[in-house]
């Protein structure tokens, strides 16, 4: 491990910690720093700093295995343990990776959409909404899992609220996804209560420890999983309780929609494996029982009903959100699976989803920056006015519809084989019929920008006019990756199922 | 990192051809079309030694791909596939045209690729690529070249796809084995195979793509287009099926059915589309006899006709640039205004009807003795008849009704220098392959087929035998023509097996359409509510102003996620009970 050694040895120490507490200190100074510019860079390289200690502390975990820090040296199962391990690292790494090439997006784009004086504030919230989420995954302690949730929750709102200047639709749907999503947090720590009840500790480990002892514990654990299920679920957009996201990411800062797309969903998601699989047990029969009925049947008919929702939008940034949920589909079917195939592959599309989703809304705040354009019949001619854009929106719209030599292809391959080792052909068969929808409704898109002929404008055809470089190279960035996976080029693809197979280890190692 | 000798040489033109899609400036795209047949050529110098190569084994999914093997049978056809490269190449330097640049190098790259290649699921992309390569430049032809473009397409993917599924059952017969050797029809999925490569090789009722699509392409297109597709199908026939006794019959009715066809056809780009599909017959022929000898006719033959093949077809460009036709009927008289295009046309049209001294003399006469040798009687009777028909019609009719016959009165420019230099060079092949006692004529040939070789065209018999052929083809013509009998250039449409899927497949579709209609005047009414409501009901449901997208208020909201707890709740107490 050359790389791990040009990290200084109290970064990695201390590493864990450092991702939360630095953003969540920036985040304060910087909703009060009177430049916007100076603000724009705070942000900036807090989320590269916090990205490189990430990719420390996943070399670190890959030479070292499981770490668990102490926080403010108080041992765990008293104080508050930060787990790094096989599971959380990727998705630290994959979220502030996010975070950075989101901001890299948001210097334009933040000028186009923020009034001025609430640029600041605006990043502000970004750093905590991130600092949130980052606590999320790295935590070992259930409430402490909680208060993050929260932190990253609560500026979410704020955040999306501040599409208002765009939109002011923006405004309901701030307010519906605060009402969601806080009963989504309410019905989770009504679950932590229970299991609080139960077990009497809050350190996860534990919780799995005295759970095993009391093989699978008594009706009070059932319920607590139940609503911890619910709440997550929601979170996580999980089919009929999804009505909050596509307006959240419709009207929301186009920068904050590429942020939640890719990152948000994911770390509940992340959250909802981490209960399921190593706090609880699938061997414990109610949970294996409401992971095979419940995630699957939610999952399945969500996969089919969105996908189909997302045919017949005509607001583009609707039909990636319902595409979303869709996607969410996906990864609760390899859930659900409970094999280390099929974890694996739903872990993998949670990495994968998050590349190419980022990529996707990206270009389209790219289109919306130079055209203010968000509807599907105003994409005519796109491939002539935006060419590399539109390229890397091309690139990701197939990655997303699963072409071969793409990141798309690979996990809904692995997810299609592991179904299929299960013998369930049906799944099989979702998989293809919702595939061939994602043709429809992204092909639906494409056809217009390629075969289209560009609009005139005051009796002009409209001129070339492609995004600033600020939003093309993270663009190109994800999409690259979507091919790099794909093709296993620079073996991304080979780290990529690795990491996700080491996950699904983990997950089904521990509690057995 | 990556050793270049492991990489199959046609990447490195399909990457050039990739390069020439984006580059807007002509000059540089024409270099590159150039230069990136003979680099390939140098790559397969510099990776070729004497033995076989096999390399860049590529492990993707779970399989292994053998992307490179050359061997002497491979060798020999990556050779001339750089060639006709070169030829096209300087015939197409006066067109600028990106579409037409990088098409041609993709698929030329693509069956380069697939000569190469060592198992039948590379074969198999770069079958499809060369495919969907290449009917770019059928449709480079103009409007009237878009129906035949989609018909070309289709029957080729449905090739792709016989091919795909052959190889997949032979693949799976042999433990998970897809190595591209010996197939033979015995084998599972063989016969799949066999017809795959029959569609792009032309066989018997399934040839009508080649008169279909090739005169309907652009000129430079059309000279592109003969070169590769059908002899990477006859590569891959050498390949797998050498020795079938199947393919001598086919291979002789080859030959002998496209000359009816060809003597009464006007359009003389489709006169050569069918003398294409003759000679073809005449290698497939020579790979069912399977012999050494036979073997060694093919691949000089396969040499021989590119050459000869692509210089006819340049020769009808150039006419068809000058005078914007190549119907019989309206042509005549030319060679007082394009010389050097009458000579270089004569010599090719010398050189697929066999004369001593030019090219297919010295390599089709091997096939002829190989089936003289196996004793082979109908079929050999079929092939000396198909080679009087060769004469007939592409020795006699071509240049004939083009360049002399009855004046036309168009006085034309002489083709542009770059197809002449073309034709020129093809011209001098021609000549010099077939050059007698010297080491650069046809021993340098025979040094290269895939056999030792111990024959000898120049002998007293063979010499005076081809030319009684000959010239007896060329007094029948003659007296023909005198008397009148020989059918004139009408103009007119010929009908050809393609009738059964142009005009009666048409008829029942219009058959089975009149019926339909008064089926569904019957059923329209369930029909109507059953599709409209569905569509109806998927739209009010799905679509921004459909139920499901109603804003739901973030009550209902709430007692959602209620009822999914109760559901939660309910299947673990189920399970519990």
């Amino acid at each position: 491990m050359d790389l791990l050694s040009l990290f200084p040895s109290w970064l990695i120490e201390h590493g864990a910690a450092f991702i939360i507490i630095l953003p969540l200190l920036m985040g304060a100074i910087t909703s009060i720093l009177p430049s916007r510019s100076l603000a724009w860079w705070t942000a900036f390289i807090v989320t590269v700093i916090v990205t490189l200690t990430s990719f420390g502390l996943v070399l670190n975990m890959m030479s070292e295995g499981t770490t668990v820090y102490s926080m403010g040296g108080w041992d765990p199962p008293h104080g508050i343990g930060l787990v790094v391990d096989a599971l959380s690292a990727p998705v630290l790494l994959l979220i502030s990776a996010m975070a950075v090439l989101t901001m890299v997006y948001g210097m334009p784009a933040t000028i186009a959409e923020v009034e001025p004086k609430k640029r600041a504030p605006f990043y502000a919230a970004f750093l905590l909404c991130f600092a949130g989420l980052m606590g999320m995954v790295v935590t070992g302690d259930a409430f402490n899992v909680f208060v993050f949730l929260e932190v990253s929750s609560i500026s979410t709102y704020a955040l999306v609220a501040m599409g208002a200047a765009r939109d002011r639709r923006a405004l309901t749907a701030s307010f519906n996804y605060l009402i969601m999503g806080s009963i989504g947090a309410t019905f989770f720590v009504i679950g932590l209560g229970f299991l609080y009840m139960e077990t009497g500790t809050l350190n996860m480990a534990d919780m799995a420890r005295i759970l095993a002892d009391l093989d699978g514990g008594s009706r009070v654990a059932k319920v607590a999983f139940g609503f911890i299920v619910v709440g997550l679920g929601l979170k996580l957009a999980m089919f009929p309780l999804h009505t909050w996201l596509p307006g959240a990411y419709a009207y929301a800062p186009s920068m904050v929609t590429i942020f939640l797309a890719s990152t948000a969903t994911k770390a509940a998601l992340y959250l909802l494996l981490r209960f399921t699989f190593t706090v609880f047990d699938p061997s414990f029969e109610y949970v294996g029982t409401l992971v095979k009925y419940l995630l699957i049947g939610v999952g399945v008919v969500g996969m089919i009903f969105a996908s189909l929702q997302a045919i017949f939008q005509t607001d583009v940034r609707r039909t990636l959100a319902f595409s979303s949920v869709a996607q969410v589909g996906y990864m609760l079917l390899g859930i659900g699976l409970a094999t280390a195939a099929g974890l694996a592959a739903g872990y993998l599309h949670l990495l994968n989803h998050a590349v190419i989703k980022g990529g996707l809304f990206i270009a389209l705040g790219a289109f919306w920056y130079r055209f203010g354009i968000t509807r599907v019949e105003d994409f005519q001619g796109l491939s002539k006015t935006m060419p590399w854009t539109m390229g890397a929106f091309t690139v990701s719209a197939l990655s997303l519809i699963g072409v071969p030599f793409t990141a798309g292809f690979v996990s809904k391959v692995n997810l299609a084989t592991a179904a299929a080792d299960k013998g369930w052909w049906w799944a099989v068969a979702v998989i293809v019929v919702t595939s061939v929808l994602a043709i429809i409704y992204m092909g639906r898109i494409l056809l217009s920008a390629y075969f289209g002929d560009a609009p005139e404008i005051n009796g002009e055809v409209a001129k070339r006019n492609e995004a600033p470089l600020m939003m093309l190279v993270p663009m190109w960035v994800l999409a690259i990756m979507s091919i790099a996976i794909g093709s296993n080029i620079f073996n991304l693809g080979d780290n990529f199922v690795g990491a996700a197979e080491a996950a699904a280890r983990l997950l089904l190692g521990s509690g057995a | 990192m990556i050793d270049i000798l492991q990489i199959n040489p046609g990447l490195w033109v399909i990457l050039a051809g990739i390069i020439c899609a984006f580059l807007p400036v002509s000059p540089i795209r024409k270099a590159l079309v150039l230069l990136a047949p003979i680099f390939a050529a140098v790559m397969i110098f510099q990776i070729y030694g004497a033995q076989e190569v096999i390399g860049g084994v590529i492990n993707f999914a779970g399989m292994d791909y053998t992307t490179l093997r050359i061997d002497r049978l491979s060798m020999i056809w990556g050779y001339l596939f750089c060639l006709a490269g070169v030829l096209n190449a300087i015939y197409g330097l006066h067109e600028k045209c990106k579409i037409t640049d990088s098409s041609a190098l993709i698929y030329m790259g693509a069956a380069l690729a697939g000569v190469f290649s060592g198992d039948l699921l590379t074969l198999f992309i770069f079958w499809e690529l060369a495919a969907i390569s290449s009917v770019f430049l059928v449709w480079k032809g103009g409007e009237h070249s878009y129906a035949s473009g989609i018909r070309y397409l289709a029957i080729h993917v449905l090739s792709g796809v016989l091919l795909l599924a052959g190889a997949i059952v032979y693949g799976r017969a042999n433990g998970g084995d897809f190595t591209f050797g010996n197939i033979g029809l015995g084998a599972p999925g063989g016969w799949l195979l066999l017809i795959a490569m029959g569609i792009k090789c032309g066989f018997p009722f399934l040839h009508n793509w080649i008169q279909d699509a090739y005169p309907k392409a652009s000129i430079t297109g059309t000279v592109i287009l003969s070169a590769f597709t059908t002899k990477l199908a006859l590569y891959a026939l050498a390949r797998g099926f050498a020795g079938e006794d199947i393919l001598i019959y086919i291979g002789a009715v080859m030959t002998c059915f496209p000359v009816f066809f060809a003597v009464i056809e006007n359009d003389l780009r489709r006169v050569l589309s069918y003398s294409l599909n003759n000679q073809l017959g005449f290698m497939v022929c020579g790979i069912g006899i399977g012999t050494p000898l036979a073997m060694n006719g093919v691949a000089a033959h396969v040499v021989a006709d590119v050459i000869f093949k692509g210089l006819l077809f340049m020769s009808m460009g150039a006419v068809m640039l000058r005078t914007g036709t190549t119907k019989a009927s309206e042509l005549g008289g030319l060679f007082r205004s394009m010389p050097y295009t009458t000579l270089f046309c004569l010599i090719g049209a010398g050189s697929i009807a066999a004369f001593p001294l030019l090219s297919a003399f010295v390599t089709k006469s091997m096939i002829l003795t190989a089936a003289l040798e196996e004793h082979l009687w109908v079929p050999l009777a079929m092939l000396l008849f198909a080679s009087a028909g060769v004469m007939e019609h592409s020795g006699i009719k071509v240049p004939y009704f083009t360049f002399f016959s009855h004046d036309s009165g168009r006085r034309v420019k002489e083709a542009p220098w770059n197809m002449l230099t073309a034709m020129g060079l093809a011209s001098l092949l021609c000549i010099v392959f077939a050059l007698p006692g010297v080491s650069f004529g046809y021993k340098l040939l025979y040094s290269l087929l895939p056999y030792e070789v111990d024959y000898h065209p120049y002998t007293p018999d063979h010499v005076i035998f081809q030319l009684q052929l000959l010239f007896a083809a060329i007094t029948a013509f003659c007296i023909l023509k005198k008397y009148g009998l020989y059918p004139s250039e009408k103009r007119a449409e010929i009908i050809d097996f393609d009738w059964t899927y142009r005009k009666l497949g048409l008829g029942i579709a219009k058959w089975i359409g009149a019926m339909w209609t008064r089926l569904s005047v019957n059923i329209t009414g369930l029909r109507k509510t059953f599709i409209d409501n569905a569509g109806k009901r998927l739209y009010q449901i799905f679509s921004p102003a459909g139920a499901m997208s109603e804003a739901a208020p973030s009550g209902l909201a709430a007692v959602l996620t209620a009822g999914m707890l109760v559901i939660a709740l309910l299947i673990m107490f189920i399970t519990s009970v």
